[in-house]
């Protein structure tokens, strides 16, 4: 109770606007780690427009993660390594400074250099160039930002991952791809159909979903480089919820052929379809652990929709939810040492953590209309969907629960939102 | 005496729907129907030529949804003896087959959804079966929570939501 009322004075306190000159989408972060490390990033030296972005880039993403504090850097022009007076840095207060340049080569590839500074230890963290084809000056930025989030936290950043989620207006659906900061939004799939519960392949290459265009659920894999698509499984009834192994070589799915919603194998070229549940109740929702060993999947066969565990090649399974409400949507953590899920309880949905080894559930949200959890690859970050303002839009929360952040996209409801690789 | 026909007709239309529980929305408030001699008799004549009974807006199988409580999908008791009558129908009618399309309200996952909506309609499909469908004239499919009669966050329109639609 004292950490809910502590959160939510830290909300009132910290609630950021941003609205990006690219005003596509709107960002709300509340909230902020309980350690923000003071980081100051020197303007960029070299082309100034592109300088200007990139630092941009650099800055939003650090701040969207609550675990830095940006130091001013007022009066300041782009500085060379030699030029770099410690005692003004530590004057300021940074803990930390980037400085850095970039430059267009002949043939329009953009070329950054950067240094990340300790400023306590007056030594040099990391220096390194960074280059992307034209136009991707945000990629540059997000690699940036993934290194020095790396080198001052010692976790792997995620500024440079992509999020797939489908995006609802009216009766019109599109399959959307973007940087997990929401930008650079890509149209997989547009059509007057649902669709529903895309799934990244481990590599980040492929993507399956489900698909309603021929009358009923049935599940396509596309591929994001040439748009090509094929039908995973198509059987007669429901065809959905797919998810890749970690291996990439099988997907586990659901299929009503048999009658009720039960789990099934196959072959991503949609062969060796094989049953590995048999409750004659609702499976549905399986997600593999990060060694392929074991699934999680929601099924109602106690009753009430609940987790449980089961091992990925079949055999008995194990319930893991317990308690008043019911429970969606599970899914590992990325060391697999637990699983976030959908919490129904008393009329709203919550996004909530499990331990494997405690049990506990502990509940990192409000709640509301939350669903479809996900983590980011480096464990730190959940996204999910929300409403705010009767929309839907996407949100994440960190996996301790203190920062979260909304984001609100141009039109339409954002829906069933993944993170990818 | 032609008139005064289209006058009742028109009125038990209109009563059919007025008394089909969550109401689609109807186009406008009925004009009130034209003034009838108030001694005229109103037994409800037999159509005068044959028509298909599921053209018939009195007929009981003018209604073609099934609702449901909350996290249920059993056939509700108010709904049994018009799905039974469809099962008649249908086992009287073998060229005709339908569609029975299964939704739920969003206090859900999805993918839950999908699955419940699937239940939903087969207990109908079962129910249709035991009255004398073939499985072959019955096609069954979930929309779970994705195609929403209603959008609001409330049980009026949730409720309008947990159904199963038997489409011919």
């Amino acid at each position: 109770m004292l950490v809910r009322l502590f959160q939510s004075v830290i909300a009132s306190l910290f609630l950021l606007h941003f609205t990006p000159a690219n005003a596509e989408l709107s960002i709300e972060i509340i909230g902020a780690g309980e350690n923000q490390v003071p980081v100051a990033i020197a303007p960029f030296g070299g082309d100034h427009k592109l300088a200007l972005a990139i630092k941009d880039v650099v800055v939003n993403d650090l701040l969207r993660s609550g675990l830095f504090r940006m130091i001013d850097t007022e009066g300041i022009s782009s500085l060379e390594l030699t030029e770099v007076k410690y005692p003004d840095w530590q004057a300021r207060g940074a803990e930390a400074l980037a400085i850095g340049s970039v430059t267009v080569q002949p043939n329009g590839r953009i070329e950054a250099r950067f240094h990340l500074l300790d400023v306590v230890k007056q030594t040099e963290l990391a220096g390194q160039a960074v280059s992307a084809s034209e136009g991707q000056v945000r990629a540059v930025g997000h690699r940036i930002s993934d290194l020095i989030y790396e080198k001052l936290t010692g976790d792997k950043g995620v500024f440079s991952t992509r999020i797939a989620y489908v995006n609802r207006e009216g009766k019109h659906y599109r399959l959307v791809v973007a940087d997990s900061d929401g930008y650079n939004e890509q149209t997989v799939l547009s059509q007057n159909q649902p669709i529903m519960s895309p799934a990244w392949s481990p590599d980040g290459s492929h993507l399956a979903y489900v698909s309603f265009e021929t009358g009923h659920a049935v599940i396509y894999i596309q591929s994001l480089y040439t748009n090509q698509r094929k039908l995973l499984a198509g059987f007669s009834g429901t065809n959905s919820a797919p998810a890749w192994a970690p291996n990439g070589k099988q997907l586990a799915i659901v299929l009503t052929r048999d009658g009720s919603s039960q789990l099934y194998l196959i072959r991503p070229d949609g062969s060796d379809a094989r049953r590995i549940t048999f409750s004659g109740e609702i499976d549905t929702e399986p997600n593999f652990s990060p060694d392929g060993q074991y699934l999680l999947f929601l099924s109602d066969r106690g009753g009430s929709p609940q987790i449980y565990r089961m091992p990925a090649k079949g055999g008995p399974a194990e319930r893991m939810t317990f308690g008043e409400g019911a429970n969606f949507s599970p899914r590992y953590s990325p060391d697999g040492k637990g699983f976030v899920f959908n919490h129904r309880v008393a009329g709203k949905f919550y996004i909530a953590m499990q331990d494997f080894q405690t049990g506990q559930m502990e509940m990192l949200t409000e709640g509301g209309w939350e669903k479809k959890p996900s983590f980011a690859p480096n464990g730190k970050l959940i996204m999910f969907a929300s409403e705010a303002r009767e929309r839907g839009i996407l949100a994440t929360v960190s996996s301790d629960g203190r920062v979260k952040q909304r984001m609100f996209t141009q039109s339409g409801d954002a829906r069933e939102p993944v993170w990818g690789p | 005496m032609k008139k005064l026909l289209v006058a009742i007709f028109l009125v038990n239309f209109l009563a059919a729907c007025a008394s089909e529980k969550p109401v689609e929305p109807v186009a406008e408030a009925p004009a009130p129907a034209p003034a009838v001699e108030e001694s005229a008799p109103a037994p409800a004549p037999a159509p005068m030529v044959e028509v298909d009974p599921l053209d018939d807006p009195n007929s009981i199988l003018a209604k073609r949804s099934t609702y449901y409580p909350f996290d249920v999908s059993v056939v509700q008791d108010a709904d049994k003896p018009m799905v039974q009558a469809h099962a008649k129908y249908l086992s009287e009618h073998p060229n005709r087959s339908v569609r029975l399309e299964g939704n739920c309200d969003e206090r859900g996952s999805n993918e839950y959804n999908l699955g419940l909506g699937n239940r939903r309609a087969n207990g109908v499909k079962q129910m249709l079966l035991l009255g004398g469908a073939r499985a072959s004239q019955i096609e069954t499919v979930s929309y779970g929570e994705e195609k929403p009669r209603c959008t609001d966050h409330n049980e009026a329109c949730w409720e309008q939501n947990r159904r199963t639609d038997i489409k011919y």
